[in-house]
């Protein structure tokens, strides 16, 4: 493979998506549009922290030259790039949209700066804690017509590509996969670490790149309409029970589940 | 729903039996408009060909029994959609890994935009996806031609396993393009219900505190013939297997009876089984957020509580 000859020019892209703090919980508008996202904290998409992490650790075994950053979406989209250079990755692409943007368009942006950079190897968070959708990554292996490797627990470079072991619902799955690939990162991959503060203050003078969609030549299309958001019925907190033999009398004779 | 709707299931199995979310798929497939189609991809699937004839609901039965198909990639199962997958208006395949890696995958082939996790048909084109790890239920409605979709499989009733009678019909392999191998599968081996579909799981969290300790769950799942489930902090520590987790980004389950041991109830777990009938809790933190969600709740260290219930089980 070309990339084992000078792993300096080896380049990595790391999507990566602004989103809810997953500590936060959510709350959908009066008017049913959709979930409050005003004043509430933000953060990386806690998968995309796990894509950011194994791209930085790759560079750092000497497999890989270059971490590059892309994210989509407005303008604060750019603090989310910046969260993931303070962790170490060299520079970023935003593309620049207030349009809502459904995975397709997303796979197709990503593709285009993929293309353009020559990126060997593209990691992906395996959903986005927001619209739990688990589609993007997916979509760019299918339009790039590159190997995928979804939900990976783990990741060597070889001299074959990369072997990968997914997380499947049986158990576990090693698959060989030809470079340059994509791949998502399921969450037992690595622990992220956290960015120091003189790598918070080095990230502020890497460079990100705005571009519009148009830059890219991707036209921002819509297919899904949200109709309505409402909240899941709720679930009425129960009663208490004092032991084995009450926990078992209610099991038999109030839920009949046993 | 329309006479113009033609649905096409992708069947999910182990080359040995069926699984059980594809019964799930079915009914969602005859929600939108029976009846329906099923693709099997596989090696030596004679019997999983004939299981999925079989089922109440469906029409036809497409076949690929071919050796590349032992292990397949989901390049390969996609190249397999695409090739056979042209007079279909909606293709569903389970939300498992399997399906939840296929289908946009197979979309974006096809430059459509997928729907994942339905958990209700609203009519042929709308559909009600859970969002925020099940705490927004979304109601879209997608404009693309031809519905990709995973279905949550827990949100419907399986569809009967016997009383259909599909024709059934051999499709010839699609290429492919050799850039993913089958190295080896690593499968955890149980003898219980699967996940899933098991009509009671017993759940442990961090609070087992060891490996070791989860054999007083599987103790009590296979006195009460249910599976073994775990939290995300069960499974990082490495307690259980990583197919033990349920949550946001594990398995979802809605058995009829869901017993949570030593878990504290993040959102992301309670996303992965408060649809279950009845939730009993054991905690012995008084304040755990489970307890909130829980039908019976039970204050009491679980090294305590376990014992005390399989003894009160077997009486």
């Amino acid at each position: 493979m070309h990339f084992l000859e000078d792993a300096r020019t080896v380049k990595i892209l790391v999507p990566v998506k602004r989103v809810i703090d997953a500590n936060i919980r959510v709350r959908v508008k009066p008017d049913r549009s959709g979930v409050d996202t005003d004043n509430v904290k933000m953060a990386m998409n806690p998968f995309c922290e796990i894509a950011v992490e194994e791209a930085l650790r790759i560079k750092e075994a000497g497999d890989a030259g270059e971490v590059i950053l892309f994210s989509a979406g407005p303008s604060r989209f750019q603090e989310t790039i910046r969260t993931g250079l303070a962790m170490g990755a060299d520079r970023g692409v935003h593309i620049h949209t207030d349009e809502p943007l459904e995975p397709l368009v997303v796979a197709k942006m990503i593709a285009a700066v993929a293309e353009k950079e020559g990126a060997d190897l593209v990691i992906l968070g395996k959903q986005s804690i927001d619209g739990d959708n688990n589609q993007t990554g997916q979509m760019l292996a299918a339009i790039m017509g590159r190997p995928l490797g979804s939900y990976i627990s783990e990741i060597k470079k070889n001299e074959d590509g990369f072997a990968i072991t997914r997380e499947i619902d049986a158990g576990l799955e090693k698959l060989q996969i030809t470079s340059p690939a994509v791949v998502t990162t399921d969450l037992r991959l690595n622990e992220p670490r956290y960015a120091s503060l003189p790598n918070i203050m080095k990230a502020k003078k890497k460079p990100i790149e705005a571009l519009t969609p148009e830059d890219i030549g991707v036209q921002v299309s819509h297919r899904m309409e949200i109709l309505k958001v409402v909240e899941p019925p709720a679930r009425e907190a129960g009663v208490m029970v004092s032991g084995a033999g009450e926990l078992v009398d209610k099991l038999k004779n109030e839920a009949k589940v046993i | 729903m329309s006479d113009e709707t033609k649905v096409l299931v992708i069947a999910e199995h182990d080359n040995a039996a069926l699984y059980p979310g594809t019964l799930n798929t079915v009914t969602a497939g005859v929600a939108i408009g029976a009846p329906v189609d099923v693709l099997v991809a596989g090696h030596g699937i004679g019997e999983i060909a004939a299981a999925c004839a079989a089922v109440a609901g469906v029409a036809r039965v497409l076949v690929a029994d071919h050796e590349i198909y032992a292990h397949p990639s989901t390049e390969e199962v996609a190249a397999l959609v695409v090739a056979n997958g042209g007079d279909y208006t909606h293709i569903l395949a389970p939300a498992s890994t399997f399906g939840k890696a296929l289908i946009p995958y197979a979309a974006a082939l096809r430059d459509l935009q997928s729907i994942s996790d339905i958990s209700e048909v609203v009519s042929a084109d709308t559909f009600v996806r859970p969002i925020y790890a099940g705490n927004a239920l979304a109601t879209v409605r997608c404009a693309d031609p031809v519905k990709m979709i995973t279905v949550r499989t827990t949100a419907f009733d399986a569809a009967a396993a016997q009383g259909g009678g599909a024709s059934v019909e051999n499709i010839p392999a699609a290429a492919a393009t050799g850039q993913v191998q089958f190295v080896e599968q690593a499968l955890s081996a149980s003898e219980r219900p699967e996940l899933t579909s098991a009509r009671v799981v017993v759940s442990g969290g961090r609070g087992l505190q060891s490996g070791d300790n989860f054999t007083m769950l599987e103790q009590l799942a296979d006195r009460l013939g249910g599976a073994v489930g775990a939290s995300r902090a069960a499974v990082d520590a490495g307690f259980v297997p990583n197919d033990y987790q349920v949550g946001q980004t594990g398995k979802v389950v809605a058995p009829d009876l869901y017993l949570a041991v030593g878990i504290s109830g993040a959102i992301q777990h309670l996303a992965g089984m408060k649809d279950s009938k009845c939730i009993v809790a054991i905690n012995n933190d008084e304040e755990a957020p489970i307890f909130q969600v829980a039908d019976y709740s039970w204050n009491e260290d679980l090294f305590a509580a376990v014992p005390a219930l399989l003894a009160e089980l077997e009486k």
